[in-house]
């Protein structure tokens, strides 16, 4: 196989590990909104919480996009 | 690349006024040319300088842009109030620098990326600049850290109410996990901004590449367009989560320190 085909294809097979960043953003969303609309008082001070979890969700996801660039940008 | 433009080369480094090397002793010759990037900064720096000028009158009764500056203001307030505590203002300069120069650097990589000069240019997408930020932040919290507790700064790393036995895995974990926050801060900002603009970019090259084939075509490529105006709307939103997302970490890490007692 060509090198550079090789490189495309590991690089596509990185990013799979967005799909874990995928689910954990759905289940955090999912959780806030079940919490929220039990109880909507409450929604607003746990509101920047919910923006930390996505972060640190996202960047766990953003880790897998960083490998695929360097094996993609990789000499 | 397999496109016709490339989506990579809006994030190329080039000089703009070239400058002599200058010699560091024990560094060597360091490049300190203005190049596109660290031109993008200032420029951003002075848009938020001539933005406070204008939106900084204190009205009583204020107009739009005075509202939009104190909104920013006291999301920023709010945040270092609710997160540290009482001790919150303090660090309110702080967090907002870095919130304001984060949100005016994503904002004008959006707001001006057509231009397709320095401009447009977005800094936070480069890992340098954002490594920097990173940086900046948790050099603060040690130093915060230290200053407010001295050598007891270290209990950051053993959490009480442990057994003793759980000691040997906790404190390795603690240490990495308190080493790992500057690189995850720094690669969630590059990671957002560069990807942001990169999916910006090849939505935007489809369209181009319909609307230059058949008229058949142009039906898809106008359906497409309506999405690449959304992600742009996303994007936008984005550019601003990032800056407060950022905000929000850098109040949560030197909330730690703060608080050591209650760690």
């Amino acid at each position: 196989m060509d090198a550079s085909a090789a490189k495309f294809i590991g690089a596509g097979l990185a990013m799979l590990g967005m799909v874990g960043a995928g689910i954990g953003l759905g289940i955090m969303f999912g959780n806030y909104f079940q919490g929220a609309l039990r109880n909507p008082t409450a929604a607003a001070q746990e509101r920047p919480m919910l923006f930390l979890g996505m972060a640190l969700t996202e960047a766990l996801g953003i880790f897998a996009l960083v490998i695929a660039f360097l094996i993609l940008f990789s000499k | 690349m397999a496109t016709p433009i490339d989506p990579m080369h809006q994030f190329m480094i080039q000089k703009i006024v070239e400058l002599p090397p200058v010699i560091v002793p024990g560094l060597g010759a360091i490049d300190l040319s203005i190049t596109n990037s660290i031109a993008a900064m200032l420029l951003a720096a002075t848009l938020i300088i001539v933005f406070y000028a204008l939106a900084g009158k204190g009205a009583v009764i204020p107009g739009r842009l005075q509202t939009t500056g104190e909104l920013l203001y006291g999301l920023v307030d709010g945040l270092t109030s609710s997160i540290i505590g009482h001790d919150g203002k303090k660090y309110l300069p702080f967090v907002f620098t870095l919130f304001a120069f984060v949100l005016f650097c994503n904002l004008q990589g959006m707001l001006f990326g057509w231009t397709g000069n320095f401009t447009g240019f977005t800094a936070t997408s480069q890992l340098a600049v954002t490594l920097t930020l990173g940086m900046l932040v948790i050099l603060t919290v040690i130093a915060v850290g230290f200053a407010k507790n001295g050598i007891k700064f270290f209990k950051l790393f053993a959490p009480s109410g442990v057994p003793w036995p759980l000691y040997f895995l906790l404190v390795p974990i603690e240490i990495i996990s308190f080493l790992i926050r500057p690189i995850t801060l720094a690669l969630r900002l590059f990671g957002n901004m560069l990807g942001g603009h990169v999916v910006l970019k090849i939505f935007a090259t489809f369209v181009a590449i319909l609307l230059a084939m058949a008229p058949a075509y142009w039906v898809v490529g106008l359906l497409s367009l309506t999405s690449v105006v959304a992600l742009t709307a996303l994007e936008f939103m984005v550019a601003f989560l990032q800056a407060f997302v950022f905000a929000v970490l850098t109040c949560v890490y030197l909330n730690d320190v703060v608080h050591l007692d209650s760690h």
